[in-house]
C-alpha cells in the first residue's frame, strides 16, 4: 500500500474543526433545550387520560420517530419556504432537531413518569397541592433522576445527529471536515481527526451526565 | 352547632361495581372513630372520598357544614373547581398505608412543602413548624435525613407530621401500620394515641383491633358497602349485635 499518514494539512486547519465542533455543540444545546420542553409537555400528554390530549401527542411522536432525521432536515429547509415559512439555515436546523429531540425525549420522559408510584401524587393532593404544583415539585424532579441513564444516551445520540446539518451547508464539524478533505485530499487523516473529536466530545458528555447522576443520587 | 363531619347517603361505584351503598355518618369535634371491617367492605374507599381522592356518584360529605367536592346548581351536580378542591383537601390530613413520603426531600422538606406551597409560609417559619412537629413524633434528630435513610416506622411518623403540620380539622389514617414490620407498629400507634389525647379529631381505618378498642370513642363496622354496626368500642367488641360483626371479631386479632 505504501500510504504514509500525514496530518500536517489537518493540523493547519485544526482551528476550523474546533469552530465546527463549537457550532455542533451549540446546535445540539439549543435543540435539546427546546426539545426537552416539547418532550416534557408531550410526555404528560402521552400519559393523560384525556384522548384530546393523548392522541395528538401520540401522533406527533409516531410521525417524527418514523421519519429519518435527514428527511426532516431537508423538508424544513427546502420545502417549508415553498409553504411560506422561510427560516435561516441555523434556525431551520435547530427547529427541526428540536422537534426531533422532543419526540425521542417524550418517550424517555414518559417511561420516567410511569415509574413514579401514584401514591406520591395522592400524598401531594392530600396536603392541598394542585396538580401543577405536584408536577413541578414532586413528579418532574423524581422523573429526572429516574431517566438520567437513558437521557444520557439520547443526548449523545442527538449531539451526533448535528452532523446532518452538513447537508444544508451549516459549517459545523462534519461540514468543516469535508471542506478540509476536499481542499487537502487528506481523506483518511481528516476523517480520523474528525471522528476522534466526536468520540472525545461524546465521552465528555457521558462523563458529565454520570457526575450529575452521582450528585443527584439519593442517600440511603 | 354543625357537626365536624357529616356524610349523607354516600354512594360510590367503580364502573358497575357499587362499593359504597349509602353510608351515613356524623362526627363531632374531638371524636376518634375507628372504621373496621374485612377487606373490600368499602372502609378505605369511604376515607378516600372524604378528601376527594375518590370521586363519588351520590350523597354528600360536609366538613364544618361546607360541602366537599361537589356543588349543585340548577338541579345539576358538578365537581367543584380543582383549586377549590385542593383547598378543601387541606381541611383534612391523610396518612397512607405506604407512607408516600417524597423520596427526594429530607424529612423536614417533606413537612415544609405544603406549608410553603399551600399555606405560602416563608422558609424559616415553615422550617420551625416542621421541626416542632418532627419533635412531636420523636424525630427532631432525623429532620435532615432522606426517607431512604429512615425505617418504615420513622417514615410513617414523618408522614403523620407532614399531614398534621398543615393544621387540618380532621386526620384520616388509612391502615397506617399495615405495611410495617410488627416491631415498628407500636411507635406509630403511640404517636396517633398522643394526638388523640390532645383532642385531634380522627378517622382511622385499621386492622389493629386492640388499638381501635383502646383509642377510639366510637367504632364503625363496615360490611359490604354499608355500615353494619356502630357504637362505643366496649359494647361492640364485647356484645356484637350482628352475626357478621361477631364473626369478623372472631377472625380478627382481637379475638
Amino acid at each position: 500500500m505504501g500510504y504514509t499518514l500525514n496530518f500536517a494539512a489537518v493540523w493547519r486547519s485544526f482551528d476550523l474543526l474546533l469552530q465546527g465542533l463549537a457550532l455542533s455543540l451549540a446546535l445540539a444545546f439549543g435543540a435539546i433545550l427546546i426539545g426537552a420542553i416539547i418532550g416534557l409537555i408531550t410526555a404528560f400528554g402521552l400519559i393523560s387520560k384525556n384522548g384530546l390530549i393523548k392522541r395528538p401527542a401520540g401522533i406527533y411522536v409516531t410521525i417524527i420517530r418514523n421519519t429519518p432525521i435527514l428527511v426532516l432536515v431537508l423538508f424544513s429547509y427546502f420545502a417549508l419556504p415553498q409553504l411560506g415559512l422561510r427560516l435561516g439555515k441555523i434556525e431551520s436546523f435547530v427547529f427541526t432537531l428540536a422537534l426531533y429531540s422532543g419526540a425521542y425525549l417524550a418517550e424517555v420522559f414518559r417511561a420516567g413518569l410511569l415509574s413514579i408510584p401514584p401514591g406520591l401524587r395522592e400524598a401531594g393532593l392530600a396536603i392541598g397541592l394542585t396538580e401543577m404544583q405536584i408536577r413541578t415539585s414532586i413528579i418532574a424532579p423524581l422523573m429526572f433522576r429516574n431517566i438520567l441513564p437513558s437521557l444520557s444516551s439520547t443526548i449523545i445520540s442527538l449531539f451526533k445527529d448535528t452532523s446532518l446539518a452538513a447537508a444544508i451547508a451549516i459549517p459545523e464539524l462534519t461540514f468543516e471536515a469535508r471542506k478540509i478533505n476536499v481542499e487537502s485530499f487528506r481523506v483518511i487523516e481528516t476523517w480520523i481527526v474528525a471522528s476522534c473529536l466526536y468520540v472525545f466530545t461524546c465521552s465528555i458528555l457521558a462523563a458529565l451526565m454520570r457526575s450529575v447522576e452521582r450528585r443527584l443520587s439519593l442517600p440511603r | 352547632m354543625s357537626n365536624l363531619l357529616e356524610i349523607r347517603n354516600l354512594h360510590k361505584s367503580y364502573g358497575d361495581v357499587e362499593v359504597l351503598k349509602g353510608v351515613d355518618c356524623t362526627m363531632a369535634q374531638g371524636d376518634v372513630i375507628s372504621i373496621i371491617g374485612s377487606s373490600g367492605s368499602g372502609k378505605t374507599t369511604m376515607l378516600r372520598c372524604i378528601n376527594m381522592l375518590e370521586e363519588f356518584q351520590g350523597g354528600s360529605i360536609s366538613i364544618d357544614g361546607e360541602e366537599i367536592g361537589y356543588e349543585t346548581a340548577g338541579g345539576q351536580r358538578h365537581r367543584k373547581k380543582e383549586k377549590e378542591i385542593a383547598r378543601q383537601r387541606a381541611l383534612t390530613g391523610m396518612a397512607f398505608q405506604q407512607f408516600n413520603l417524597f423520596p427526594h426531600m429530607t424529612a423536614a422538606r417533606n413537612v415544609m412543602l405544603g406549608l410553603m406551597k399551600v399555606k405560602k409560609l416563608g422558609k424559616d417559619e415553615a422550617r420551625s413548624i416542621a421541626e416542632k412537629w418532627l419533635d412531636r413524633v420523636g424525630l427532631r434528630s432525623r429532620a435532615d435525613h432522606f426517607p431512604g435513610q429512615l425505617s418504615g416506622g420513622q417514615q410513617q411518623r414523618v408522614a403523620i407530621a407532614r399531614a398534621i403540620a398543615m393544621n387540618p380539622r380532621l386526620m384520616l389514617f388509612d391502615e397506617v401500620t399495615s405495611a410495617l414490620d410488627p416491631e415498628l407498629v407500636n411507635e406509630v400507634l403511640q404517636v396517633i394515641k398522643a394526638l388523640a389525647q390532645d383532642g385531634m379529631s380522627m378517622l382511622l381505618v385499621t386492622h389493629e383491633m386492640r388499638f381501635a378498642y383502646e383509642v377510639s370513642n366510637r367504632v364503625i363496622f363496615m360490611n359490604q358497602g354499608r355500615i353494619g354496626e356502630e357504637g362505643n368500642p366496649r359494647e361492640m367488641f364485647h356484645k356484637p349485635q350482628t352475626e357478621r360483626l361477631a364473626e369478623f371479631l372472631k377472625t380478627s386479632s382481637f379475638g
